[in-house]
């Protein structure tokens, strides 16, 4: 799943470094991440893994990093 | 003046004194000569509270160049808000086609094609091209009184299509950008006071589009980059912001290259006072008839 992230933020996150040169836990504003940028990553990420993001999830910190997109997929996949 | 607080109460006794003089539409209005002065008051009022800042005067017309709209990305965050211009530009045919369309009640809006300006949709907006460049040591500061647009046509007197705003934009180091806010939020709070409103501050977010847009709301909120000045002039519960502090971080530098001397990245703030807003509050609080206004709000507005 990771792989699929890392893909949308390539294609999505307008990050000013390389996405592949990321840990999962480094924090993706830093990188370069807008606030935009992250509204259109919150939309992919929706058509890619076919989930829709609650009102209580659509915050800063869900999409900070590629580690905390992961746990709030998984949360959603088993809810 | 009443205890309650009703949008309804304030637009008819706005319009039965004769201070806002309604066109037809909601949320454009005329004003009258007392409701002009005593904006004109206000207005100089903060003049003076702002005389020794150094702030370079400017003035632009309520449009905008449609490329830095564009740039901006106000239609990422507000489409719904924005007021682009459109305009004919066809032949005598199609001259004649929208003569008798307009007549006949036909819709008419494909007949006419996109213009190179838009309808300013903040206040601040039209002066950060000037900035492109690296900014003197201090960076700057610029004084405006621009109108806005915002498409939200409401019954709601405060909530307007066209208003005005005094607005001071100051770009430079992050530091002396943020310690600027922050004084003049102050200086907010006391200027109300002074002039009997029940004034308080409060972070707050702007009205984003969609879902994306509560995202960008929490990002806003949890990063405090907006404060308002708030006062009750319909609402109790819901006071009404008369003066709107934003703290842009790198945003509008970044897409108008905007550089301080040591080559960083400047950062930019904006504040701007509703000017009908606080207006309408003033009406609210001390009653549609300036000259009964209590004699220390007399004083600060006509000294």
């Amino acid at each position: 799943m990771n792989d699929e992230i890392r893909a949308i933020l390539k294609e999505h996150g307008r990050l000013a470094v390389d996405v592949a040169g990321l840990a999962d836990d480094a924090d993706l504003y830093q990188a370069g991440m807008t606030s935009h940028a992250s509204v259109n990553v919150m939309l992919a990420l929706e058509g890619t893994f076919d989930v829709e993001f609650p009102d209580r999830m659509l915050r800063r910190g869900v999409f900070e990093s590629i580690a905390a997109i992961r746990a709030a997929i998984d949360e959603l996949k088993q809810g | 003046m009443a205890t309650t607080y009703s949008a309804t109460d304030l637009y008819d006794g706005l319009v039965k004194h004769g201070l806002i003089i309604p066109v037809g539409v909601p949320g454009i209005f005329g004003r009258n000569a007392v409701f002009e002065d005593v904006l004109a008051r206000f207005d100089d009022y903060v003049s003076r509270v702002a005389k020794d800042d150094g702030a370079e005067k400017m003035l632009f017309p309520p449009t905008l160049d449609r490329k830095v709209f564009e740039r901006s990305e106000f239609l990422d965050s507000f489409p719904q808000l924005a007021g682009s211009i459109f305009s004919f530009a066809g032949n005598e045919r199609q001259h004649a086609e929208l003569r008798t369309r307009v007549h006949g009640g036909q819709p008419w809006a494909d007949l006419q094609v996109m213009t190179d300006v838009v309808l300013t949709p903040a206040a601040c907006y039209p002066v950060y091209p000037s900035f492109t460049g690296t900014l003197p040591e201090n960076g700057r500061l610029v004084d405006m009184q621009n109108w806005v647009f915002r498409h939200e046509p409401s019954p709601e007197p405060t909530r307007m299509q066209a208003f005005r705003v005094r607005e001071f934009v100051r770009v430079g180091k992050p530091e002396v950008v943020v310690d600027w806010r922050n004084m003049w939020l102050e200086r907010g709070l006391t200027i109300m006071r002074s002039l009997g409103l029940p004034a308080k501050s409060e972070v707050a977010a702007d009205p984003f589009f969609g879902r994306g847009g509560k995202m960008l709301a929490s990002a806003q909120l949890e990063q405090q980059l907006k404060f308002e000045v708030t006062i009750p002039v319909i609402s109790e519960e819901k006071p009404t912001a008369v003066c709107s502090f934003n703290w842009h971080q790198e945003k509008f530098s970044k897409i108008f290259d905007i550089k301080t001397p040591d080559g960083e990245t400047a950062n930019t703030a904006c504040l701007g006072f509703g000017m009908e807003r606080v207006c309408m509050a003033l009406f609210r609080h001390h009653g549609y008839d300036p000259k009964t206004w209590p004699a220390p709000v007399r004083e600060k507005l006509w000294p």
